[in-house]
């Protein structure tokens, strides 16, 4: 994951902002991406064999044409076309595809971007899909320390996570712990480097985390209950 | 009581305070219009997560509660700074005072471009005058098929595709045409240039190719009633694509990016005002332009007629959407 980008607040608290990577904003691009291909394809295939009768023009095509033109084939190419910019502009810096991959568009200071900045961010589309591929978004994106298209240098937006981690939390879950923080702290950080440890090492470790804490019987837990039992124990979901 | 007691209590006592903001987020966010005790709670609780999160950092920073607060912060931070919507007013600035604005700001550029646009346009007709053969280069095999039988591509328009099916086609071309000649800035200008010369090129080798078969006044008659806005908003938006690359190569006091970011929303705001007279050159072009029983004054006056409009709107519109700046409209008033 990137560096965050911390914004000052008047508040005096800054505000964090995990700034998603070039993976992320591909991962979102290819769901809306299909998104639009088949709702585009369906209303297109639908739409000729009901006006036509078939997928192929028949005999009086040429007379029906402007009704296939208007009801057929401009919308499936205004699906394609300006799905983004409606959608984004529509859900305020989002798309399907970026709900789905825990994303979001926001301006550099944190905030909702305006109608303005984000018809300039698509415009721009056009030459970062160049020369094929989006070769040039996802080359600048890898390349700049925010992960930004040109699109998004331009309109000062930038892609970040929604959520603060993979992991979505229940905060009733935080109350009447009867651990404080710093035992709590401890268990994350074992989890956190949970794959990186010697597999006695962290059974070792968890174990007498878990007596610590009176739980009878620590030491008798394999590691799969030992693991879910320190999860239960932070309120994460593992 | 102990530190660890007091720390979990005051868990205990806040988490439904934190929940209670979790949801209001949700309303928040909708954007529907939202009671003053609503607002008035979110501004309330903007502040109340500041602290709570400050205190959290400080004595478990790399806690998942830590994870949840900077989360419910965030969004907070972000739905109280929602853009404010655009009232008339704002269009109305936009149209009176921005747009004349911008075209002075850019002036220099567009005429330079409408200059580019004209040499090239002479450079394409003495091409394909002294090297006939070249037309390949500038117009399709079937243009030049058609002309060499002895009628213009124009001439059976309306007989392949209706007028309202020509006008979308030709919209979305200009659109293309026109934001590519702005985007393609981004390469310092050098896109710009290509593509403003290409058109140049191609506008005038193919009216001295179809000059020397004797069909220059009717492809004339064709372009007048549509050519005079289309051209000026291509010349515009090469304009606005020299400015960005300007902004690139030389951005003065401010950074790199600044320049570039100041440029794009300056540019791309004064295409706005393009859009509508592109839509109304589409339709001309579909309508009128190919249709043969409309003659050259005709077809002239149309042009003439739409370009001082587009030129009136450039202008900011002088005399409308605000009597009260208006000299001549207070002094009708005093009298």
């Amino acid at each position: 994951m990137n560096d965050p980008h911390n914004i000052r607040s008047v508040t005096g608290v800054d505000i964090e902002l995990k700034i998603a990577g070039a993976g992320a904003r591909s991962y979102a691009f290819l769901i809306d991406w299909h998104i639009r291909l088949i709702i585009a394809l369906a209303w297109y295939i639908v739409g000729t064999v009901v006006v036509w009768g078939s997928l192929t023009p028949g005999e009086q095509s040429s007379a029906q044409f402007p009704l296939y033109l208007y009801a057929v084939l401009i919308p499936a190419l205004v699906v394609y076309g300006l799905y983004h910019v409606v959608l984004e502009i529509v859900m305020r810096g989002s798309t399907p595809g970026k709900r789905i991959a825990g994303v979001r568009i926001v301006t550099q200071a944190g905030h909702t971007p305006g109608v303005f900045a984000l018809l300039l961010r698509n415009v721009l589309r056009m030459f970062d899909s160049l020369p094929f591929g989006y070769a040039i978004g996802l080359t600048c994106a890898i390349l700049t320390r925010q992960s930004v298209r040109i699109g998004d240098l331009a309109a000062g937006t930038v892609l970040v996570y929604q959520q603060s981690g993979s992991q979505a939390l229940d905060v009733a879950q935080f109350a009447n712990q009867d651990l404080d923080f710093a035992k709590v702290e401890l268990v994350n950080e074992l989890l956190d480097r949970w794959d990186e440890l010697d597999p006695d090492k962290r059974r070792g470790l968890g174990q007498k985390l878990l007596v610590q804490m009176g739980r009878d019987g620590a030491e008798a837990l394999d590691e799969s209950t030992l693991k879910g039992e320190l999860f239960e124990l932070t309120g994460r979901r593992g | 009581m102990s530190s660890e007691n007091a720390r979990q209590q005051w868990i205990n006592q806040r988490v439904g305070r934190w929940q209670q903001i979790e949801a209001s987020l949700e309303d928040l966010s909708d954007g529907k219009p939202l009671s003053m005790d609503t607002l008035r709670d979110a501004m309330r609780a903007y502040p109340e997560l500041a602290a709570d999160l400050a205190y959290v950092r400080a004595e478990a920073p790399h806690s998942q509660i830590v994870n949840y607060l900077d989360k419910l912060y965030r969004e907070m931070h972000r739905v109280l700074h929602l853009p404010a919507r655009s009232r008339v007013e704002d269009l109305r600035h936009f149209l009176k005072f921005e747009v004349p604005g911008l075209m002075k700001l850019l002036s220099g550029k567009i005429l330079a471009v409408t200059a580019l646009f004209v040499l090239t346009g002479f450079a394409g007709w003495w091409l394909i005058a002294t090297f006939p053969d070249l037309i390949g280069l500038v117009a399709s095999p079937a243009m030049v098929d058609q002309v060499q039988e002895g009628k213009l591509w124009t001439d059976d328009l309306l007989n392949i595709m209706p007028s309202s099916v020509l006008a979308i086609g030709i919209f979305t071309n200009n659109v293309a045409v026109t934001l590519t000649a702005m985007v393609f800035g981004v390469l310092y200008g050098l896109g710009t240039l290509y593509i403003i010369s290409l058109n140049g090129i191609m506008l005038g080798g193919v009216f001295s190719f179809v000059h020397k078969y004797g069909f220059s006044d009717e492809l004339l008659r064709f372009v007048v009633a549509h050519g005079f806005v289309e051209l000026s908003i291509i010349c515009i938006a090469g304009g606005v694509g020299f400015y960005i690359g300007e902004a690139i190569a030389r951005p003065g006091h401010l950074t790199r990016l600044q320049s570039f970011q100041q440029a794009t929303r300056n540019g791309l705001r004064l295409l706005m005002l393009c859009i509508p007279f592109m839509i109304g050159a589409g339709v001309i072009e579909g309508y009128i332009s190919p249709d043969a029983s409309y003659s050259m004054a005709f077809c002239t006056t149309v042009g003439i007629v739409y370009w001082i409009v587009f030129g009136y709107a450039l202008a900011g519109w002088p005399g409308l959407f605000n009597p009260k700046l208006d000299p001549a409209a207070s002094g009708e008033h005093r009298s």
